[in-house]
């Protein structure tokens, strides 16, 4: 008798969690066709991403609180989330050091915001936990790359943007294509979810596609001139063709453009106005073009035109 | 020698961060083995009592912890205190409650079936040769539940040293993070340095947890004369 209760008990236990188990897995593929935009993000931390922002949204719920600004100042430094290995918008340099466009832009916020450039404190964060970092007001800032979406929105307050990403198109220079139209028959090479995969298809239906997994697959795939040219986010493609000579970044921007922003917890609406007037006062001195200059310039080289990707003042054009 | 991806472990203070990461792992890891030891041998006594509604509550203890993902655990105990309790825990202890939480469960039920491996007869001459319950106890038991323990508690003990690099989701940066850090600050100019790097990594896994494999059957062999 003992041993049937327990064995009822164990395989119900053992069942929920199967269940859940599936359920969560039918969530993920459905989000996984919408999360498009973590690119360069390896499959295995995208399964992660997903299991973890269901996490985050069961708990939305309720939420710590964040500091106000008169917190922050009179504890002395602004706890910022940024990515540790995202070069070059957040990483770490070989002596340990936080670097990037990313790291640029919040010590500028904690010079603005509390006098000194070293009044900031860098948390590092991973692409799964942003949101919860807010969420849980384990952080003031989130300055991690941080892509607009309407999910996301749902859960954090995004501030204006400072950098705006769309796709390119990268093609070896003896046929560089500089035009969508000028891929017609011809074979284009994706990575498997990107919103690379979902802009052509439904666009370019003519364009035949070459789909890999891995972002190495692709570059390798074009290096073979397997393809005639690659897509995916223009950040990727353009550091890429800077490195390998004679191919060429022909379209800079295409698609539906995302901008990148920083982000605080829902409802901190002092701190994000603050944010917001200084992003918007950063556009008199081109605060921007100069954190380009500093530290994406030399990832990009001279050949790109930096207002594909930076953002002054919060305005799209 | 332009192109070899070893290279980057010698710029800078590469080489000493990915050590201090390795620190940082395997300090969480003792500690919460510490913990879990202490606790799970608590536990097993419990499990092997009689019971039923205690040994009930050990096992649903123990199947909610191997059912439930370390990393689900992780992110309750980091942002879920912060959210309901508003208890701002620092990520490293936030680890160690939660690599504790997990070590008591697996340890408790290896000290369980270490104990149930021992022959009845062993303690029946215990209690024939007139021993109370607690010298059967502590003068039988226990140096023959150690024993049994040994191989199977520094299994887990490595386990755990491997499982913390999940701390990295909850902001701990320990040795696969520095990795990371140092191979994706020289992706644009020695983009062949992963191999290196997860090999060097690799290496130092090893360093450290062949140690402990070789102490326990050192120990195992001592103990059993």
């Amino acid at each position: 008798m003992r041993k049937k209760i327990l064995g009822t008990i164990v395989s119900a236990v053992l069942l929920t969690g199967i269940l859940t188990g599936c359920q969560a897995a039918a969530d993920s593929s459905q989000t996984a066709q919408v999360e498009t935009e973590e690119v360069t993000e390896e499959v295995t931390e995208e399964v992660t991403e997903e299991v973890t922002e269901e996490v985050a949204q069961e708990e939305a719920a309720t939420g710590g609180i964040a500091r106000s600004i008169e917190e922050i100042k009179n504890d002395g430094s602004i706890k910022i989330g940024v990515f540790s290995d995202k070069n070059p918008f957040g990483y770490v340099d070989e002596n340990g050091v936080p670097q990037g466009y990313d790291v640029y832009f919040a010590k500028r916020i904690a010079k603005d915001l509390l006098g000194s450039e070293e009044a900031v404190e860098f948390v590092y964060v991973e692409a799964a936990s942003r949101v919860e970092y807010l969420l849980s007001a384990k952080v003031d800032i989130i300055l991690a790359n941080f892509t607009v979406t309407e999910e996301r929105s749902q859960q954090v307050d995004f501030a204006l943007p400072y950098m705006k990403v769309a796709l390119g198109v990268v093609s070896p220079e003896g046929a560089l294509i500089t035009d969508p139209e000028q891929l017609k028959d011809k074979t284009l090479i994706i990575v498997k979810g990107t919103t690379a995969e979902t802009f052509f298809t439904e666009n370019y239906p003519e364009v035949e596609q070459l789909k890999f997994d891995e972002y190495q697959e692709a570059y390798d795939a074009l290096l073979d001139g397997r393809g005639d040219a690659f897509s995916t986010d223009n950040t990727e493609v353009l550091a890429w063709a800077i490195q390998n000579k004679g191919f060429a970044v022909g379209i800079e921007s295409i698609g539906s453009l995302d901008s990148i922003a920083p982000a605080v917890q829902k409802g901190n609406t002092e701190l994000l106005n603050w944010i917001n007037d200084e992003i918007k006062a950063l556009a008199g001195e081109q605060f921007f073009h100069a954190n380009y200059d500093a530290t994406l310039k030399s990832v990009y080289g001279d050949s790109i035109n930096p207002d594909n990707l930076v953002v002054e003042g919060g305005v799209i054009e | 020698m332009q192109d070899l991806g070893i290279q980057v472990l010698f710029r800078g203070t590469n080489f000493l961060r990915l050590w201090q990461g390795l620190w940082v792992s395997l300090q969480i890891a003792a500690i919460s083995m510490l913990f879990s030891v202490i606790l799970g041998i608590f536990l097993g006594m419990i499990m092997t009592g009689k019971n039923r509604i205690v040994r009930l509550l050990c096992r649903i203890y123990l199947e909610t912890v191997r059912i439930m993902p370390q990393l689900v655990l992780l992110f309750l105990v980091y942002f879920g205190t912060a959210k309901h309790f508003g208890l701002d825990l620092s990520s490293e202890v936030s680890a160690v409650i939660v690599f504790t939480f997990w070590g008591t469960a697996e340890m408790g039920d290896l000290v369980r079936s270490a104990f149930l491996s021992i022959p009845s007869h062993q303690y029946e001459s215990g209690y024939a040769l007139g021993l109370q319950k607690w010298q059967v106890f502590f003068h039988i038991m226990i140096p023959q539940t150690v024993r049994r323990l040994l191989p199977s508690s520094v299994n887990l003990l490595s386990r755990m040293i491997k499982t913390t690099s999940l701390v990295v989701l909850i902001g701990v940066v320990e040795v696969v993070k520095v990795g990371k850090q140092i191979i994706d600050a020289a992706r644009y100019d020695v983009p062949t340095s992963a191999l290196w790097v997860y090999g060097t990594i690799f290496f130092m896994y090893f360093l450290i947890c062949f140690p402990f494999s070789i102490a326990s059957s050192y120990l195992e062999k001592r103990l059993k004369d």
